[in-house]
């Protein structure tokens, strides 16, 4: 199957052809051009999906890793080398459906809501790249390899949310996210350092291969700070998962990433960038799970924790895309939460079926979410749910669509998102008392805020809109019709009968115990929501009012900005940066000043022996030619 | 006769023959209307004979061991050729100039002269073709150098190349009398094990390494260098300042270990004095220069000393690092010099201030001489950084580390001063500068091209080094 190397190779090259020809292409050519790229890419991954599981299928009575594609490029030792491949396992197929999908959808959806922007080129060469990244980032047949395109997602990234240069916010929240996930990919570096040094491979199949015994047994004499090596390794990798995906405490730069422009969010930051934490959790599965258990348990309470407390704050917001965005993180916390819980191979392994399950529906409901807001975002010129109210009636097809993603996420049935949080919930329950109740609690606010979110949109009393908001032209209705199907329909795939944690296929049905409690609670959380938003009667602010304290700390997102503020300007800035600038700008600088100034003068001593007259040329060659030779003889 | 030693030299012979052409070309067109189609045919015949040099390897010995040739030598001519091939390039606008002053012909056929000499200092298996190969590229080269003979400046760097040229192969003849007293025969077969550490042999030698050294322009035999550079016309100072430069390098390369191998010891202390030497000294006097073709001649002599660097210890790393730094510093130097060229062509100067402002004016010519000018500086990921760090890998695997030490101190200076033209194009005001848009003529253009390709090509294209080291030394 080599040829899947081209799904990778053609965003590239048009990335390339797209960054190089920005100047002459004309915008409307460019898009073309990029989605026509993507659309190739897509089907691709259909057949590379079909031929991977319905034709080659099962090897031995499990789905096989494959390397597809490889080629070695750098060779440090003679187990440890760098190579650059495409590996096709059931997870990594499964992202390449996922990612294809959503790109296609956000290149044909920015076709409407990027019309006549400044720098539509641009912005399609640099969807290209994103899309190269990600899909390079899914294959990677090597942790090194993913740790290159994790590196070039970010800067992708960077590229998009700064997409609209002049404006400063979106300048500001660009660097935000650039140097907090630069930050947590250190950790990254050195765990990938870590494990690489005691297991002498960067290759995933020689690490997880036999319950990882390589890394357990290579790695059992190391330790630091009491913790073993495997510990440090494992949790290093996670701190690398946690900022990609936006886990607490560094969650701060993806509320503020939602400056890029909105089909970049419903794609990087909600269905696929975001995500690639919990994937590299994923891929690393087996060795969290033999090698490093603990860290297994700190990605349970992290994740826990994240999703509870992003639930909370999403409830307080009042711009669309941020309530989408503390949404995403506690989402994703979710899918951290069902691997932390998760166990090893048939049905111990539901955890882990579940987060890629959810991953999956997620991909699909969130996505049209953010496309939703975007199409709202283009009737009414504003992200403030004051701007809003009542548009129903104009956006018609909008609205059902984004009904069916609120019921998605909410977790009501037929939709996909019921049975993908059921699963979770139903791993949970297996796993952790405590840890089910708190992501029931956090099932009741997702569907009590998005509902906010929905009945603050489209019901509610109508604003005096000054120009009347008009439904999105057909180029961005497509994606949005296209993706609410999909949120019907990918739910009822036998998902555990295709990804699981050892390969091998099992059954999974639905608990209708637990899924019976977590539709009663979503159901409560849309019922208070009916009542609160459904028509404005004040009701809502009289309990804002009431609980007006916790309120504004929820809404200042329980000031953990500020927090980090502090820790680098007043903390960091001043008692490491400020002596280590002085140290460079004295010691280092006045060392190499004083290379110059000594060379300047030297230079200057000696102009005098070049007079220009040959005579003395002459004699100076004779006398050295004299010299030498006496030298040579002393010596 | 056996006439079949001149088949292993086709290589000269063919330069023989595209000499023989032009010469009577140039006696029959010249001061005809046809004289304008004598450049294209000279460029077109030399990059034939260019060209062909890459395609047939001939291999062996000749008159009894007097020529040798191989691979090896086989790619020193072909640099040598690719190196007048561009000096031909950036020659013509000025010939064209000159007009009426000298004919323009006869300044290809001089030049193809000197480069049959050096074919012959590279192939020779013996020092009395050596020599002869020395004499014939360097008088023809003082020709070269005093071509603007009715400008004082030229004439004067004519003269003065002339003269220090006679000075050291004087001495140079003096030390080959010698060697040839104290081991009765002049072939390097034959002399190889002879050489040992007495006093007519050492004595002997140092003369014959000055001669050299004063080709490369070494420190101290290096005084000429700055008022021959400065004086002659701006296409042989390029010419001195690569071709002849690499001829006496390959020469030394040749000569040094394969030869005095023997007395290795005693040469290795006087190598490394002059190697620092020379590239303190080129340094420290590049920095307060105000003429640019005065900068590039003492730039050039520290180039030369790094090129040392590599000689100095013989290995097959740092001999292949040799040739590789001399190839990636010609692409450099030529580039530098094609921009310079069309700077004095266009406003008649060659000090620094005439560069204020070049990025303004002529972004292009500004980049060329960017690159030109990083590459020699060492930054990566021109072919300038990998030369010298081919070449301090060489010297720090025999454990050099303070002369390693000392060429990296001394790369940081160069930089100072390299930046300084760098500065002059993108930062000063074009005040008295090259304000309107210069303009060259398609050869000079199509050698930048081709210079800056292959500075940009040898830094990526990594195999270029794995084909010069396999070619064996």
């Amino acid at each position: 199957m080599g040829y899947t190397v081209y799904i990778i190779l053609v965003p590239m090259l048009m990335f390339l052809f797209l960054g190089l020809g920005s100047k002459w292409l004309r915008p409307r050519v460019a898009g073309l051009c990029g989605t026509l790229g993507m659309a190739v890419s897509t089907l691709l991954s259909y057949a590379t999906a079909y031929r991977y599981f319905f034709v080659e299928g099962l090897q031995d009575g499990a789905y096989p890793a494959l390397t597809a594609w490889s080629v070695q490029w750098l060779q440090f030792g003679d187990t440890l080398h760098i190579d650059m491949g495409v590996l096709l396992d059931p997870i990594s197929v499964m992202m390449l459906v996922v990612i294809t999908t959503v790109s296609l959808m956000v290149h044909v959806y920015s076709f409407g809501y990027m019309k006549g922007e400044r720098g539509f080129q641009r912005y399609y060469a640099f969807l290209s790249l994103f899309s190269f990244s990600m899909l390079g980032l899914v294959v990677a047949t090597n942790i090194f390899q993913m740790y290159i395109f994790w590196e070039l997602v970010g800067a992708s990234s960077y590229l998009l949310i700064g997409f609209y240069y002049t404006k400063p916010a979106a300048i500001a929240a660009s660097k935000k996210a650039f140097i907090v996930t630069r930050f947590a990919d250190l950790g990254f570096l050195i765990g990938i350092l870590i494990l690489s040094y005691y297991t002498g491979t960067f290759d995933f199949g020689l690490l997880t291969a036999d319950d990882a015994s390589l890394a357990v047994t290579s790695m059992a004499g190391g330790s630091f700070l009491g913790l073993s090596a495997a510990t440090w390794a494992m949790a290093l990798l996670f701190m690398g998962a946690a900022g990609k995906s936006a886990m607490f405490p560094l969650h701060i730069w993806l509320p503020d990433a939602m400056e890029g422009p909105t089909p970049v969010s419903a794609l990087i930051h909600a269905a696929t960038m975001v995500v690639a934490g919990v994937y590299l959790i994923a891929r690393m599965f087996p060795l969290y799970y033999f090698a490093a258990p603990d860290v297994l348990t700190l990605v349970t309470y992290v994740g826990a924790f994240t999703a509870l407390f992003a639930a909370v704050i999403a409830i307080t917001q009042t711009d669309i895309k941020r309530v989408l965005a503390f949404s995403t993180i506690s989402q994703i916390a979710y899918m951290m939460v069902a691997l932390g819980v998760s166990g090893m191979g048939g049905h111990a392994g539901e955890g882990y079926t579940a987060s890629m399950f959810h991953l999956f529906t997620h991909a699909f409901f969130k996505a049209l979410l953010f496309l939703g807001a975007g199409a709202v975002i283009h009737a009414v010129h504003s992200n403030e749910m004051e701007a809003m109210g009542g548009l129903r009636k104009y956006l018609p097809v909008t609205h059902i669509t984004f009904l069916v993603a609120c019921f998605s996420i909410a977790g009501i049935p037929p939709f996909s998102g019921f049975f993908s949080k059921d699963e979770i919930l139903s791993a949970a329950f297996g796993h952790d008392k405590f840890i089910f109740t708190v992501l029931l609690l956090v099932a009741g606010l997702t569907a009590f805020y998005m509902f906010r979110l929905y009945f603050r949109i489209f019901w509610g009393t109508e604003r005096k809109y000054e120009v009347r908001p008009h439904e999105a032209p057909a180029s961005m209705l497509v994606p949005l019709v296209f993706l609410a199907l999909l949120s019907c329909a990918v739910g009822w795939l036998p998902f555990s009968r295709l990804v699981s944690s050892d390969g091998i296929p099992y059954r999974l049905g639905i608990d209708w115990a637990i899924a019976a409690g977590g539709i009663l609670v979503s159901l409560a959380g849309i019922a208070v929501a009916t009542r609160f938003y459904m028509r404005e009667r004040g009701l809502a602010a009289r309990v804002a009012a009431k609980w007006a304290g916790f309120w504004r700390a929820a809404y200042h997102r329980f000031y953990i900005d500020e927090a980090w503020q502090f820790v680098t300007k007043k903390i960091l800035f001043r008692c490491v940066s400020t002596p280590v600038a002085w140290f460079d700008r004295h010691a280092i600088d006045g060392g190499i000043d004083a290379l110059g100034t000594g060379t300047q003068q030297l230079s200057r001593a000696v102009r005098g022996m070049q007079s220009g007259r040959v005579q003395t040329y002459a004699a100076v060659f004779v006398w050295s030619v004299l010299v030498i030779v006496v030298c040579v003889f002393i010596f | 006769m056996d006439l079949g030693n001149f088949l292993v030299m086709r290589q000269e012979l063919g330069l023989l023959a595209v000499f023989v052409i032009l010469l009577l070309l140039d006696l029959f067109v010249s001061e005809t209307r046809a004289m304008k189609w004598f450049r294209p045919a000279a460029i077109f015949l030399f990059a034939l004979h260019t060209a062909a040099g890459f395609f047939h390897v001939p291999e062996g010995t000749a008159f009894g061991g007097m020529y040798v040739t191989t691979p090896l030598a086989v790619l020193m001519k072909n640099i040598l050729n690719l190196g007048l091939l561009v000096v031909f390039m950036q020659a013509g606008e000025w010939l064209r100039q000159q007009g009426t002053a000298i004919r323009e012909g006869e300044y290809y056929i001089i030049a193809l002269a000197t480069l049959l000499g050096m074919y012959l200092m590279v192939s020779a298996g013996n020092f009395m073709l050596l020599y002869i190969g020395i004499e014939m590229a360097s008088l023809p080269t003082a020709c070269l150098a005093a071509y603007n003979k009715y400008k004082e400046k030229s004439a004067e760097a004519g003269a003065k190349y002339i003269l220090m040229s006679t000075l050291s192969s004087g001495i140079m003849m003096f030390g080959l009398s010698y060697l040839y007293g104290a081991m009765g025969t002049m072939y390097f077969a034959d002399m190889q094990p002879l050489v040992t550490a007495d006093f007519m042999t050492v004595l002997g030698f140092v003369f014959f390494f000055a001669g050299l050294a004063f080709k490369i322009s070494l420190v101290p035999f290096h005084m000429w260098a700055p008022d021959v550079y400065e004086g002659a016309p701006t296409a042989t100072t390029a010419y001195l300042s690569v071709v002849s430069k690499a001829a006496g390098c390959f020469v030394l390369l040749l000569t040094l270990h394969h030869v005095f191998g023997g007395i290795g010891r005693i040469w290795y202390y006087m190598l490394w004095a002059i190697t620092v030497a020379t590239i303190v000294v080129g340094n420290l006097f590049a920095i307060r220069q105000r003429d640019i073709k005065r900068f590039f001649a003492y730039s050039s002599i520290s180039q030369a000393g790094y090129i040392m660097l590599g000689v100095l210890h013989g290995t097959p790393e740092g001999l292949s690092a040799v040739v590789y730094y001399v190839l990636v510093y010609l692409f450099a130097n030529m580039a530098a010099f094609g921009v310079i060229a069309s700077v004095e062509n266009n406003s008649g100067r060659t000090d620094l201030d005439a560069y204020n402002g070049l990025y303004k004016s002529n972004p292009k010519l500004a980049l060329v001489m960017m690159l030109a000018v990083f590459s020699l500086a060492g930054i990566p990921p021109l072919g300038g950084f990998f030369s010298k760090f081919f070449i301090f890998a060489a010297a720090a695997a025999k454990g050099d580390y303070v002369l390693v030490f000392i060429a990296l101190v001394n790369t940081v200076v160069s930089l100072y001063y390299y930046l300084r033209i760098i500065k002059a194009m993108f930062i000063d005001a074009p005040e008295g500068g090259v304000t309107e848009r210069l303009r060259t003529d398609g050869y000079n253009k199509a050698s930048l091209v081709f210079c800056t390709v292959g500075v940009l090509a040898a830094g990526i294209v990594s195999n270029l080094y794995g084909y010069i080291a396999g070619i064996g030394f």
